[in-house]
């Protein structure tokens, strides 16, 4: 009992110091603000990167914080089929509400990149799905609905993650556990102890898996991993939900990025999934994205669906607009797909390069430590196994952001900067 | 900590949110131990490779009552169906309308080739944010002045009520939020899932289908000190009812002297009245002295702006220091949700806020809105009386904004749907915005069928 009362109590204290004022007037200036005892929180580890970042003067500095793409010239891009599409969609006509689930026709081309353009699940009406605020979105709604209707359910969360996975499923009020992922003595995968990990929970339990591009690490199991990892998955019933944020980015092959997934599903999973358009359409800011639970048959797709329109709409009743025409006007069309193929795939190229450049100029300053996990990881980010203090260095002495735990986002490398994050990274890691 | 000390805070029905962190935790504690336990919980606990989905169980949710009713409007093949079901505007010849300065916006964006789609700071697009705060505080409003207000973009009307909430959940003192009888049918379900206490005050009367304003005072009067209170800024979402300035000022003396609370939901500004200053002013009595405040803004209605999303939460605090830190704390709701807000059409608002030529255009735009329904309901009103329809039917010119609260019974709505086709929501709401010369004659023949006859 003792926890509660606590909290009981310190609540009942600060309703007694409640400041009642018999002014009716103007005299409320002598009351204190109710928010006296709000504390300042903490800055997003992620986000306030970016923000340091921007108050820098130095003319040197350089962002390899957040995960947002930069062409060779750093410079933001929007992508040529979006400023098409954006053209195309001028003068619309149409403002109003979607429905809760969003646009059907947006969701339908977002389940085939997922499941396949072909899928039987897609054919036989099996999948529940409804757009979403972008990745963040489609996690947040899975957890609350996760919570709702598995309320004795935990997540299993890999180490490391993107940090907001923690704080979704947190909110949501869903207990987290965590899996053994990254190694940090190979850089690589800890496939025995994840193996371990998901032998030893309870059969049925939920777990959260990174489709493609493991963020922050970069390290994704291979194909015949992934096999194995559905084989167990399928011995202990678990349930499996992959966030998949980079399909087409990682190996510039969004079928290939989404072979985890084909697994799964050829396993016989019911999976869920989190797809965003944020990075391989360059569509950030616009909050498009897509919640896709697979289902026994078609009648338990609706009632999963009307399930999840219930959650959405008492967080924001429908979702926005004009990315999900976007997606739409792109996906449909067979030219502007096929443009929006290329230009992933250039994306994903000028990454792939980048760390070919990263680790040779390395290799050549004649650095004691091995840096073959920059070519080995895959994706936006490579988890360059840079200490915090070492990090700080880079900050302070080099004016390089970076995230804390040494995730160097690849997108900001640029054949302009990446002679100077060589040399930076060096001279702070050389006596290591 | 034994299991057994918590048990009891676990199964409170109404726990706070510390109290269902605990019962939380407890699950997470005994979930390994008690399995037993876990499958009597739910009815499929496993996954589904053996053929059974863990989600089996769930049964189809009922339809969004208001979205709901667009849901069948949509599926009804009769030419002289009529859609007053949601509110959205809908021109005389019953067309949506894109607000010319909208296009005008959205032009200059496209036009404007430095712009890029990255990622809003959580907060939203900031000029957006000090845009809103002073169309709806004022440009001279001392707390924009004196720094003390914090304003976050949110996802319309909903969204900026939602993070509201749930700010409020984690960091006030009281966890019990009033919400007027009846509200928008979204209000409870909001703050519900925010993690409040909802409860409600009187508000409509249907005897004069007006303000029961006595029953307001008397149960905000009887609210324990420090409650929050949802008040409609105007334009009451479903009935149309506002109280007068003057009852206005004896609210505000009522809560200020109780430490209650306000929290403003403002999604019909310019739009009741046809002014935006007229609209905003029960807010800016609030504002004015001195005290503290929330308030949640849409731009849905106004601007047209619907399917876009776009709205903005205001604190104001008593200080610049408070207002940085709730601004802190407001980021910690956002970012577990959807990490930050969408940019499109906080873009288009900024555009159109931002030029002097464009915001009075809109304003003009506004005002033709909101006129257009004040005469549907001029319209409707005469309409009735020409038919020698039985009962007083002076709310509808009385009532202000998009809905009138008709005072049909659910029997009565249903019969209007069937033999006429028209569509409102169960509790006799109609968005006049979906109304049209051409369309009121149908509207009052079918009012006038069911006020005739024992339906």
């Amino acid at each position: 009992m003792a926890m509660a009362m606590m909290i009981r109590n310190a609540a009942a204290s600060r309703r007694a110091m409640t400041p009642i004022s018999g002014d009716f007037g103007g005299g409320l200036r002598s009351m204190s603000s109710w928010w006296k005892s709000v504390e300042p929180a903490p800055k997003d580890p992620i986000l306030g990167v970016t923000e340091a970042f921007l108050a820098d003067p130095s003319p040197e500095k350089v962002n390899v914080g957040v995960g947002a793409y930069r062409d060779d010239n750093g410079k933001p891009v929007v992508l040529d089929c979006v400023r098409e599409a954006e053209r195309r969609l001028a003068g619309s006509t149409f403002m109003e509400y979607l429905p809760m689930g969003g646009s059907a026709k947006m969701v339908d081309l977002t389940l085939k990149l997922a499941y396949g353009d072909d899928s039987e699940f897609i054919k036989d009406k099996r999948i529940a799905a409804i757009q979403t605020l972008s990745g963040t979105g489609a996690c947040r709604l899975f957890a609350d609905f996760q919570k709702r209707f598995c309320p004795g359910s935990q997540i299993y969360i890999p180490v490391p993650t993107w940090s907001n996975h923690h704080n979704i499923w947190r909110d949501a009020e869903v207990p987290q556990k965590t899996y053994h992922y990254y190694h940090p003595e190979t850089k690589g995968l800890d496939f025995s102890a994840l193996m371990d990990d998901v032998k030893n929970a309870p059969d049925g339990s939920f777990f959260l898996l990174h489709a493609c591009a493991h963020n922050p690490t970069g390290v994704d199991p291979t194909e015949e991993q992934w096999r194995e990892i559905s084989q167990l998955f399928k011995a202990k019933s678990h349930f499996a939900f992959f966030d998949m944020a980079y399909q087409g980015f990682a190996s510039g092959d969004p079928a290939r990025d989404a072979k985890s997934i084909r697994i799964f599903l050829e396993d016989g999973h019911h999976i869920g999934i989190s797809q965003s358009y944020a990075k391989n359409m360059g569509l950030y800011g616009q909050r498009v994205g897509c919640l896709s639970v697979l289902c026994e048959d078609a009648k338990q797709a609706v009632s999963v669906k009307s399930q999840l329109q219930q959650l959405a709409r008492p967080m924001y009743s429908n979702p926005p607009l004009h990315g999900a025409q976007l997606v739409s006007t792109i996906l449909e069309d067979p030219e502007l797909k096929s443009l929006w193929l290329k230009e992933v795939k250039v994306m994903a190229d000028r990454i792939i390069g980048m760390r070919s450049t990263l680790r040779e100029s390395l290799e050549k300053l004649g650095s004691p430590l091995s840096w073959e996990h920059v070519t080995k990881q895959i994706g936006m980010f490579c988890y360059s196994g840079l200490t915090p203090e070492q990090v700080d260095r880079l900050t302070s002495e080099y004016h390089i952001y970076m995230t804390r735990n040494g995730r160097i986002s690849m997108a900001g490398v640029t054949t302009g900067n990446v002679g100077y994050l060589a040399n930076a990274i060096h001279e702070v890691t050389k006596s290591s | 900590m034994t299991s057994s000390e918590f048990s009891s805070s676990s199964s409170s029905s109404s726990s706070s949110p510390s109290d269902r962190r605990i019962g939380a935790l407890l699950r997470h504690l005994t979930a390994a131990t008690d399995s037993d336990n876990l499958s009597s919980v739910y009815a499929s606990p496993t996954s589904g490779v053996s053929g059974g989905s863990v989600f089996a169980h769930l049964v189809q949710a009922p339809e969004d009552p208001i979205l709901g009713v667009t849901v069948a409007y949509n599926k009804d093949p009769s030419p002289v169906k009529l859609n007053l079901g949601v509110g959205a505007y809908r021109t005389e010849e019953g067309k949506p309308l894109v607000l010319n300065v909208v296009r005008k916006a959205e032009q200059q964006l496209i036009n404007d080739r430095t712009r890029i789609k990255e990622y809003l700071p959580i907060v939203g697009l900031v000029e957006f944010n000090k845009l809103s705060a002073k169309l709806i505080l004022g440009a001279d409003s001392p707390a924009i002045r004196e720094n003390r207000v914090t304003t976050v973009e949110c996802l319309s009307g909903t969204g900026s009520l939602r993070v509201g909430g749930e700010f409020l959940a984690k960091h006030y003192h009281q966890k019990t939020i009033y919400i007027t009888q009846p509200t928008w049918g979204n209000h409870p379900k909001i703050f519900t899932l925010a993690g409040l206490t909802v409860k409600t005050y009187r508000y409509y009367d249907p005897s004069t289908r007006g303000l029961n304003f006595q029953g307001l005072i008397e149960d905000l009067g009887a609210a324990t000190p420090g409650s929050i209170v949802l008040l409609h800024a105007c334009a009451h979402n479903p009935t149309g009812v506002d109280p007068t300035i003057q009852q206005w000022e004896q609210i505000r003396q009522l809560m200020r002297s109780k430490g209650l609370m306000p929290f403003f939901d403002s999604a019909y500004q310019g739009f009741a009245s046809g002014s935006l200053d007229t609209d905003a002013k029960p807010i800016r009595m609030f504002v004015a002295d001195g005290g503290e405040c929330l308030v949640a803004q849409s731009y849905a209605k106004n601007m047209g702006l619907y399917g876009e999303r776009v709205g903005a939460l205001s604190i104001v605090c008593k200080s610049s220091d408070v207002a940085g830190k709730v601004e802190s704390q407001l980021k910690l709701v956002i970012r577990p949700m959807y990490s930050s807000p969408p940019i499109h059409g906080a873009s288009i608002v900024a555009v159109i806020l931002r030029d002097r030529n464009l915001f009075n255009e809109w304003t003009l735009e506004l005002k033709a809105m909101a006129d257009r329904i004040i005469s549907m309901r001029k319209q409707l009103f005469e309409a009735l009386r020409a038919r020698g329809t039985p009962g007083d039917w002076s709310h509808i010119i009385k009532q202000i904004g998009m809905f009138t609260f008709t005072g049909l019974n659910p029997a009565q709505v249903s019969y209007m749907t069937k033999e006429y086709h028209i569509y409102m929501t169960s509790d006799g709401r109609i968005s006049m915005a979906g109304l049209s010369s051409k369309t009121v004659p149908h509207l009052a023949d079918a009012i006038h069928a069911v006020a005739t006859k024992a339906v």
